[in-house]
């Protein structure tokens, strides 16, 4: 009898105290505008899940500590809710929905990967609440008419066409042989159609397109195609893995080809895993800290490459500064709108038109931004053998002469 | 489909000798798969997570300076005490009973140890990397990374040490007397919860053995055990229990089939392609046995 009062006063405790803190986690309480986020902090997502936090919560002090948001005269300071959706998108789903409804928060903020992006965003839609993201990059994100879906990075088809243009501009405007190996995920898969675009737009010609199953890590198979038809271009896209074993077997296969040219490169740390092999290798990146665009809290790329590695131990992975950059865009937008209702905000947001360190910011009618175009950077190694990214496209940013084409191996 | 392959005889010997080389990695995770079903009759749908953490092992030797060709060895001692502990923790509870309730058990252990995994080590895909270069055949037109001819070799010695031990020595006899009639062995002295600890820890040791060379060969992720699970499972299947040429063979001829699939159908049916020849031998096997039993009538 005593043991079940005991059972009772303790569930009503936690009702009550539950109550309460639900209460509490209303959109704006006394100084703070609270945002909702559900991260990857479990799962296979975990390493960028946690960089997008890292990302989020260094632009958060920042602004914090820099006097705040301005609205209605009054100044705000940021708070996030954190959830953990464990890297499965049925769970972002259901934590986005209890946000909102049980949480109360009016304004998200987006997760990490296209994938569970794309969970979240009919919740979001729904509920009229504006999201702004940094990790979903994937085109069909943004076909779909969101209206309060908006994404700081550039999306998936234009990650690698630009290396398809390089590679044109190097064949003095002809259009060159490109051999393609893509993931079968959202993801790789809009960059294939972005190549595609490029090739048709230049009057290439694709000789080899290979799709690679999600549970592969072998690629052997592709790449002796490729020693076979000698293609100008190698385009590899299958996320951190793909990246890994391409080099891998590449260089143990020691397939010759002029260009080679990746995403996940910085995620995969090829040059460290992988040393002088990875040299030459072209990645395409949305950010680079060498980058020269400016804004007022992270003054510019190098200046937040310094901090956030004195704050977390390591150099930020793009991952990280896109990250950053959202909270940006929304200090910008509350600020504009004046207000804390939903659909000005939403239409402040849909105005943005600034510059960050991250690069600038522009939302195109789908949400994706149309101002920043992605940067290449190619692995480059010293006698050392010790390795660094120099960015080689757009000439724009370069820092370092594009080295083409690629030596064979006989001759490394 | 493209029949690239054919055109160009170096492309079949390349694929032939590729896929060889790999399906005797695969037959290596396949025996143990094959020793522990035969013997305690559970099939171990962890036995990808084992070969993954095998894996491991090897990796942080190769971060903390030594050569991950040790992996081989260090590997499979660490990982048969890391075997033995999953028996007594969870698998003697459970080897009495109906096979689903094992499947159900080491399902459960599969995402215990991928969860675990994936907190110890982190979500990035990893790899170990050994230098040894490349074996070039025929005018350098088949290109072979030493990595997989290592491993190759390792694979066959161990699974020859493996067949010796278990025809020679005394817990062979014993595994092998337990395998064949467990209720007989335990009537004439063997002690067969022993004898289930042991079995499940070669298997583990063997898993070791697997994922060490594998993060020399491929890549490791804490996730991607499961086709590695797969793999051996098929290959068993085909092969049927205790029977270790059949293992190698079917191993071997898997490891052939894939290469040969994905040049011809495309990469993304590699995969496809071998449930589908699982599912056409196993029509076949069912139909051979039918003929067979109209004759006994």
């Amino acid at each position: 009898m005593k043991i079940n009062k005991m059972i009772i006063s303790f569930i009503s405790a936690a009702v009550i105290l539950l109550s309460t803190s639900v209460a509490s986690f209303a959109k704006v309480v006394g100084d703070k505008i609270i945002l909702g986020a559900a991260i990857s902090l479990t799962g296979k997502y975990s390493s960028n899940g946690v960089h997008t936090q890292n990302g989020y919560n260094m632009a958060v002090d920042r602004i914090n500590s820099m006097g705040g948001v301005k609205v209605g005269g009054k100044t705000y300071k940021f708070d996030i809710i954190y959830y953990d959706d464990e890297s499965n998108p049925k769970r972002a789903a259901q934590l986005a929905e209890r946000l909102i409804s049980q949480d109360g928060v009016e304004f998200m903020l987006g997760p990490y990967s296209s994938g569970l992006t794309k969970a979240i965003a009919p919740v979001t839609e729904k509920y009229g609440v504006p999201m702004v993201e940094a990790n979903g990059a994937s085109r069909s994100l943004f076909t779909k008419g969101y209206k309060y879906l908006f994404a700081v990075l550039a999306p998936a088809n234009l990650y690698l066409d630009v290396a398809i243009d390089l590679a044109v501009e190097k064949n003095n405007g002809k259009g060159v042989t490109v051999a393609m190996a893509f993931e079968q995920d959202a993801f790789s898969q809009d960059v294939r159609l972005g190549v595609l675009d490029a090739i048709k737009r230049t009057g290439s010609k694709k000789v080899i397109d290979d799709k690679l199953p999600k549970e592969l890590n072998d690629m052997a198979a592709t790449l002796v195609k490729v020693k076979q038809m000698k293609p100008d271009v190698l385009v590899v896209s299958g996320h951190t893995k793909g990246a890994l074993t391409a080099i891998r077997q590449i260089s143990e296969m020691k397939v010759d080809v002029p260009m080679l040219a990746m995403t996940h490169c910085d995620a995969a740390k090829l040059s460290k895993q992988h040393g002088k092999n990875s040299q030459y290798a072209l990645c395409a990146s949305q950010w680079h800290k060498t980058l020269t665009y400016k804004d007022d809290f992270f003054k510019d790329g190098m200046t937040y490459d310094a901090d956030f590695t004195k704050e977390f131990g390591y150099a930020p992975p793009y991952q990280a500064a896109e990250s950053s950059a959202a909270l940006l865009v929304f200090k910008d937008a509350f600020e504009r709108a004046n207000s804390f209702d939903q659909k000005k905000v939403r239409d402040a947001l849909a105005a943005t038109n600034m510059q960050t360190f991250y690069g600038n910011i522009k939302f195109a009618e789908g949400g994706q931004n149309v101002d920043k175009p992605m940067v290449l950077f190619q692995v480059m190694c010293d006698d050392g053998g010790k390795c660094e990214n120099k960015v080689v496209a757009p000439t724009k940013w370069a820092s370092a002469k594009l080295i083409h084409p690629i030596p064979s191996w006989s001759k490394r | 489909m493209d029949f690239m392959v054919f055109q160009y005889p170096m492309i079949s010997v390349q694929a032939c000798l590729d896929g060889i080389l790999l399906g005797i990695l695969f037959a290596l995770i396949a025996y143990g798969m094959a020793l522990q079903w035969g013997v305690m009759n559970i099939i171990n749908i962890a036995q990808g997570d084992l070969v993954i953490l095998g894996g491991y092992i090897a990796y942080f030797m190769y971060l903390y300076g030594i050569h991950p060709a040790w992996g081989v060895i260090v590997s499979p001692i660490i990982m048969f005490f890391v075997g033995i502990a999953i028996y007594k923790l969870v698998i003697n509870k459970v080897v009495d009973r109906d096979l689903f309730i094992s499947i159900l058990a080491t399902f459960g252990i599969s995402i215990l140890f991928m969860q675990l995994m994936n907190f110890a080590f982190g979500a990035d895909v990893v790899l170990a990397n050994s230098g040894y270069g490349t074996t070039m055949l025929f005018n350098s037109n088949v290109v072979l990374p030493n990595s997989k001819i290592f491993s190759a070799f390792i694979s066959i010695l161990f699974a020859i040490c493996l067949v010796i031990y278990m025809k020679k020595s005394k817990l062979g006899r014993a595994i092998r007397a337990t395998a064949q009639n467990a209720r007989a062995a335990k009537i004439l002295g063997v002690d067969t919860e022993k004898v289930y600890a042991a079995t499940f820890g070669i298997n583990a040791a063997l898993c070791g053995v697997a994922g060490a060379l594998i993060s020399i060969t491929f890549t490791i992720h804490p996730y991607m055990g499961l086709p590695y699970t797969i793999r051996s499972f098929m290959i068993v299947i085909v092969a049927g229990l205790g029977n270790l040429p059949g293992v190698a063979m079917s191993g071997m001829g898997l490891g052939v089939f894939e290469e040969f699939a994905d040049y011809i159908l495309g990469t993304e049916f590699r995969i496809g392609s071998v449930f589908l020849l699982l599912v056409l031998i196993l029509v076949y096997r069912r139909f051979k046995l039918s003929r067979k039993r109209e004759y006994l009538k």
